[in-house]
């Protein structure tokens, strides 16, 4: 599918969107579409505002100035009913999974469906095993989410993210901290997922390897901005200063390594 | 160095505090008009804050009611009126000890646990994960605890007094030879339901409310990191006992006609 067909009806996008965190400014014009039923991978060095874009995506937080856009309507800046209708068309997988400390992996993932439906309990039952075994946990039932491996944890949230069959689901910093076996997994669950239930996915990473590999498109943020944009292909091959470093991994190029400080030397000695 | 400066500052972010507090109470209290029809989530609350802390108030009851049992009558018995020490220990127990040392030991037991695992729930982004599932936690977290806490303590307060006075009982008549039924006649005389035991109920029915809302608050406005729940945790005992404290004295003073 050609760039142009991709972003004809974009599920969500970002315009001219400002943001700011005790007073340091993340976001100071940003702008993107999230085109639908597609993996879309936001990636930048850390702290560059990732995990925030997700948040106001999600209206947990709002935004200076500029518009968030989502399957047509605006995200609502503060908490209301119509924000609470929008959320049950997302899902998202946290970092740390998220998962309810107090529930079963069961019961978490049953956890949307009793709060958000008047499904009978055999109905509820029927769905959360068809999405454990989606996750390959439906043996795993029974167990606490403290019995849990981090890539276990991390699949029974993206069942309980998907549970509600979102048109949207969100993935902050999947990859992190897990095994290459469940890394591998979770990367396959995240496409698999996407083209079987078609659903639209945005991850957001600084995995270069792992998101290029699933991803049908790619934004770079830096400095509160997009500062490329393209296919996995596309920004794997830029010659852009920014691009080519952050897709490399180099260490020297115009995204700086240090935070900024004085003169090394001058520090040193005085 | 900079007294003026730091005041100002301090008083600026003691009246934030505050407000941010009374939004939240307003917000706790909308969630937990909602939450009264989902009886199940206020039953599992009413036994974390309300049995769980049984035991420590039983305890502590019996030990206060015997210690008012024991210094009551070395008293009383210089004038002869130990017969008196039945409505000694209730008067004691039912105005003042305990719903205060109810809600003294239902800070330290229930209202620190609610704020850690609160502060826990956002620190392990367990309460942004129900917002991204459009559950209010004010409804689903806040709301049956608010209930709970409320209901719970007048009801340890009631325990803490009634073992209290079984402890006065025991120490009155087993140690001492009062007569059983002078013991129980004399509370029965000397202790009004209406100015006694109402008032005592409704100093816990306040302390449970501001007990439970400083322990809700202090958890959901915690940082989220594990000094910042840390320090929330302590805070909540420490307020909470000030708060106990204090406004013991004001309804004292308003109820028995200081003020």
């Amino acid at each position: 599918m050609s760039e142009v067909n991709m972003f004809e009806n974009p599920i969500a996008q970002a315009k001219s969107v400002h943001f700011s965190f005790d007073q340091r400014s993340i976001f100071n014009g940003l702008d993107l579409q999230i085109p639908r039923g597609k993996v879309t991978a936001i990636m930048g060095p850390s702290g560059c505002g990732k995990s925030t874009f997700l948040g106001l995506l999600g209206g947990r937080l709002a935004t200076l100035a500029g518009t968030i856009w989502f399957d047509g309507d605006a995200v609502p800046q503060r908490k209301s009913d119509a924000l609470y209708v929008m959320r049950k068309k997302m899902g998202m997988l946290f970092q740390n999974s998220a998962l309810l400390t107090d529930l079963t992996v069961f019961e978490n993932v049953a956890f949307p469906l009793r709060e958000q439906t008047d499904l009978p309990d055999v109905l509820i039952r029927i769905l959360v095993l068809l999405k454990l075994e989606m996750v390959g946990l439906r043996g795993a039932r029974d167990l606490m989410p403290a019995a849990l491996s981090g890539g276990m944890s991390r699949r029974v949230a993206l069942a309980r993210a998907i549970v509600l069959d979102p048109k949207m689901v969100m993935y902050d910093e999947p990859f992190v901290g897990l095994d290459p076996i469940s890394m591998g997994v979770i990367v396959g669950l995240i496409r698999k997922l996407n083209d079987a239930l078609g659903l639209t996915s945005v991850v957001v990473t600084h995995d270069v390897a792992e998101g290029c590999s699933i991803a049908d498109y790619v934004y770079l943020l830096d400095s509160g901005k997009v500062i490329g944009h393209g296919t996995p292909e596309e920004m794997l091959a830029s010659t852009q200063p920014e691009i080519h470093q952050f897709m490399n991994g180099l260490p020297d190029g115009p995204v700086g390594y240090h935070y900024p400080a004085n003169d090394y030397l001058t520090d040193l000695r005085s | 160095m900079n007294f003026p400066g730091n005041l100002g500052r301090f008083g600026l972010r003691f009246v934030a505090r505050l407000g941010a507090s009374f939004l939240f109470l307003v917000q706790a209290l909308a969630g937990a008009v909602k939450s009264l029809p989902r009886f199940h989530l206020i039953i599992h609350q009413l036994y974390s804050v309300g049995v769980l802390t049984m035991l420590i108030i039983l305890v502590s009851g019996l030990f206060v009611g015997m210690v008012l049992g024991l210094q009551g009558y070395y008293q009383l018995v210089n004038f002869s009126a130990e017969s008196s020490l039945g409505m000694v220990v209730a008067l004691f127990l039912v105005r003042e000890l305990g719903p205060v040392l109810a809600a003294l030991l239902f800070a330290g037991r229930a209202g620190s646990a609610l704020t850690a695992e609160i502060g826990l729930m956002k620190a392990t982004e367990q309460l942004a994960a129900m917002e991204m599932m459009a559950v209010d936690p004010m409804t689903r977290v806040i709301g049956p605890r608010f209930i709970a806490g409320f209901i719970a303590l007048p009801i340890l307060a009631a325990m803490l007094s009634g073992v209290g006075v079984l402890g006065g009982y025991l120490v009155g008549h087993g140690q001492f030879g009062v007569d059983a039924g002078v013991y129980w006649s004399s509370m029965q005389n000397g202790v009004d339901l209406v100015d006694d035991v109402l008032n005592g109920v409704i100093k816990s029915v306040v302390f449970g409310f501001v007990v439970t809302w400083v322990a809700l608050f202090e958890g959901y406005d915690a940082v989220p990191t594990s000094e910042g729940v840390s320090r929330a945790t302590t805070r909540t005992v420490v307020t909470s006992s000030l708060a106990i404290l204090g406004g013991d004295y004001v309804l004292t003073a308003l109820m028995f006609g200081g003020l």
